[in-house]
């Protein structure tokens, strides 16, 4: 159960980003790449399998296999992709502002000569 | 064999990175201090990849093993020649497109740091030994890259860098896909233990290995500016200042490499990428070819036309990786010499569209140029050199590449690909040098190119003739090279075996 939810999870965030980013202005692309970057993430936290209530570290008692242990390594590589993507997000933001206000109107295709009445100078 | 110092595996990247802080702290303080400080750091770091490709020479594969771990377990640098090759051509590229934007106005805050940031991450890029910190030394190279493309961008070239960020936001996602998948299905993201590993995975997990290669080569492919993702490239690289887009002649350079890396070093044991990988991707390569040959007829601008010379050499460098060891050889050679080119054209065709005022590099009647002998001589040697055309070592680079081929029927559409596209590259640049040097009328208006320029210019000339001068020692070196790729299981072996050093004291874990 546990295993449909995450993966449904994964799909529906996927499915979102895509469409999203498939759009054809600034706004929709960033939120699509957001929702995209989650679907990443959880994809990777997955690759290191579900386990519950099993620590990443080692304690003294228990035997040093991967029965007892969930994966570490793809929770840092997580933590690493998390970071990124968050910076990421932070420069396309920034970006698409800057674009929004210098073309005046946030239209990403190159050849459209989109004008928005409704942004602010 | 030459010994290799211990940590100078880890200085093309330390370097850089340090130079990088050290000019945010000194751009506040003392301005005029940046630039000396960043060319004596980028000269120093192109030495030093001589020197590595020196060692790489002796067929001698250099691990580092970051942290004193054992190699699957902890991160490694690895330097064998394929590694030495980029980065001294990388070093090249660099120090010369840094002298071009010597007393360049226009040009953004932190330009130094950022500069010297892409360098890290390229020279990261190129010598890491495992696909996450790969995948970590592309956003690196790539958010400098963002940075220096778009610093006094408006308009239209922030549109078309909006693009290239978000186009390489998605390739980044599915960069992870792909590392995440074949750390789920191997255990390992280390090339060397990956390249154990795959050949005796059972075949469901074969399957998802596969497809995760099949995303990065879609991730390289975009990168590389392979056919269907690669039309982010013109518009972009038209949208860059001339040192920018002369050190992004080395950034479609990164996807090809790593293209050679993961179909030879890391899945070159695995029969369905010799069967259908390799033969996709000369596909794939030959018709990127054609594209660029087509975009250098159609483009009305002189810098997209040089960005659409890049997409020719792409697409060939390809093409001809996927065809043998000997053509393999000849497309390394040729990736030196095309890079060089490609950066020289950039800096050449900027400086012709500064002095023609308004019209830029629109072709038609314009202002005549201040400096007609010096860049028109400039932009006849560099379009001799781009085409590929004898008595350049373009040429040299295609006849190893043509003579590699071999006599398998797909050789006969890699020759006409070749051929071909330096006919039609020729065609191009000739109307296009003519239309912008002789057609002229009114007066010129613009300031003659700056000593910086030249010295760029200078610099990647010198280093194509030395490329033509040498290219016995230079086509020996990249047919090595070849014959090193193909043999994963040197690569592989000198990885797996490095041990650790012991600290003082202690016995060795």
């Amino acid at each position: 159960m546990t295993e449909w939810l995450f993966a449904s999870a994964i799909g529906v965030f996927t499915a979102c980003g895509v469409w999203l980013v498939l759009r054809a202005r600034t706004f929709d692309v960033v939120l699509g790449l957001a929702l995209f970057s989650y679907a990443v993430n959880l994809f990777i936290f997955a690759m290191g399998r579900l386990t519950f209530g099993a620590p990443a570290i080692l304690q003294p008692g228990t035997q040093a296999t991967l029965a007892h242990y969930a994966d570490p390594l793809p929770q840092a590589l997580v933590l690493t992709a998390i970071v990124i993507s968050f910076a990421m997000t932070a420069l396309v933001l920034t970006l698409a502002l800057k674009s929004r206000f210098v073309n005046r109107g946030d239209a990403c295709d190159a050849d459209v000569e989109t004008r928005f009445e409704d942004v602010p100078r | 064999m030459t010994p290799l110092p211990e940590h100078w595996l880890v200085l093309p990247i330390m370097l850089p990175l340090l130079a990088a802080v050290l000019l945010l702290l000194v751009e506040r303080v003392r301005p005029a201090w940046q630039a000396p400080i960043s060319l004596v750091v980028t000269v120093a770091v192109a030495v030093l990849a001589f020197r590595l490709a020196a060692v790489a020479d002796s067929d001698r594969i250099g691990v580092y093993l970051l942290g004193n771990w054992r190699a699957p377990f902890g991160i490694v640098l690895v330097l064998d020649r394929l590694a030495a090759l980029m980065l001294a051509l990388t070093g090249v590229v660099a120090v010369a497109s840094l002298a071009a934007s010597w007393r360049l106005s226009g040009r953004g805050p932190h330009f130094h740091a950022f500069f010297q940031m892409q360098l890290a991450g390229l020279n990261g890029a190129f010598l890491t030994g495992d696909v996450f910190n790969l995948f970590v030394f592309f956003e690196v190279l790539l958010i400098a890259s963002y940075a220096l493309l778009l610093h006094q961008a408006g308009g239209r070239a922030l549109r078309a860098g909006m693009h290239y960020v978000v186009i390489n936001l998605i390739g980044a996602s599915l960069f992870l896909i792909a590392a995440s998948l074949l750390y789920g299905v191997a255990g390992t993201l280390n090339f060397a233990d990956l390249a154990g590993r795959l050949p005796a995975l059972p075949e469901w997990d074969a399957g998802l290995a596969r497809g995760a290669a099949l995303l990065l080569l879609v991730v390289f492919g975009v990168k590389a500016a392979l056919l269907p993702l690669g039309f982010w490239l013109p518009e972009t690289y038209g949208a860059a200042p001339a040192p920018v887009a002369a050190l992004f002649a080395i950034m479609t350079k990164v996807g090809i490499y790593a293209i050679i890396r993961v179909t030879f070093t890391v899945f070159g044991g695995d029969d369905w990428m010799t069967d259908w990988g390799r033969p996709a991707l000369f596909v794939l390569g030959l018709l990127t070819v054609v594209f660029g040959a087509m975009g250098t007829l159609a483009t009305k601008r002189l810098v997209p036309l040089v960005a659409y010379l890049v997409l020719i050499s792409s697409g060939m460098l390809i093409a001809a990786a996927m065809l043998g060891v000997a053509a393999l050889g000849g497309a390394l050679y040729y990736l030196v010499h095309t890079t060089l080119a490609v950066a020289g054209m950039f800096l050449i065709v900027h400086a012709i569209a500064d002095q023609r005022g308004p019209r830029a590099d629109r072709f038609g009647n314009g202002p005549p140029l201040v400096q007609p002998a010096l860049l028109g001589v400039l932009f006849l040697i560099g379009a001799v050199a781009a085409a590929g055309l004898p008595p350049l070592s373009g040429f040299i680079g295609k006849v190893l590449m043509l003579q590699g081929s071999g006599q398998a029927p797909s050789a006969a559409w890699f020759w006409a690909a070749v051929l071909g596209s330096g006919l039609l590259a020729t065609f191009a640049l000739a109307r296009a040098g003519s239309s912008v040097i002789w057609k002229t009328h009114g007066m010129s208006t613009g300031s003659p190119m700056t000593l910086g320029n030249r010295a760029g210019v200078a610099l990647l000339a010198v280093a194509g003739t030395l490329l033509f001068v040498f290219a016995g020692s230079a086509a020996r070196y990249s047919l090595a090279t070849a014959e090193q790729l193909a043999q994963p299981r040197l690569y592989a072996g000198a990885v797996m075996s490095q041990t650790p050093v012991s600290p003082p004291g202690r016995t060795s874990p």
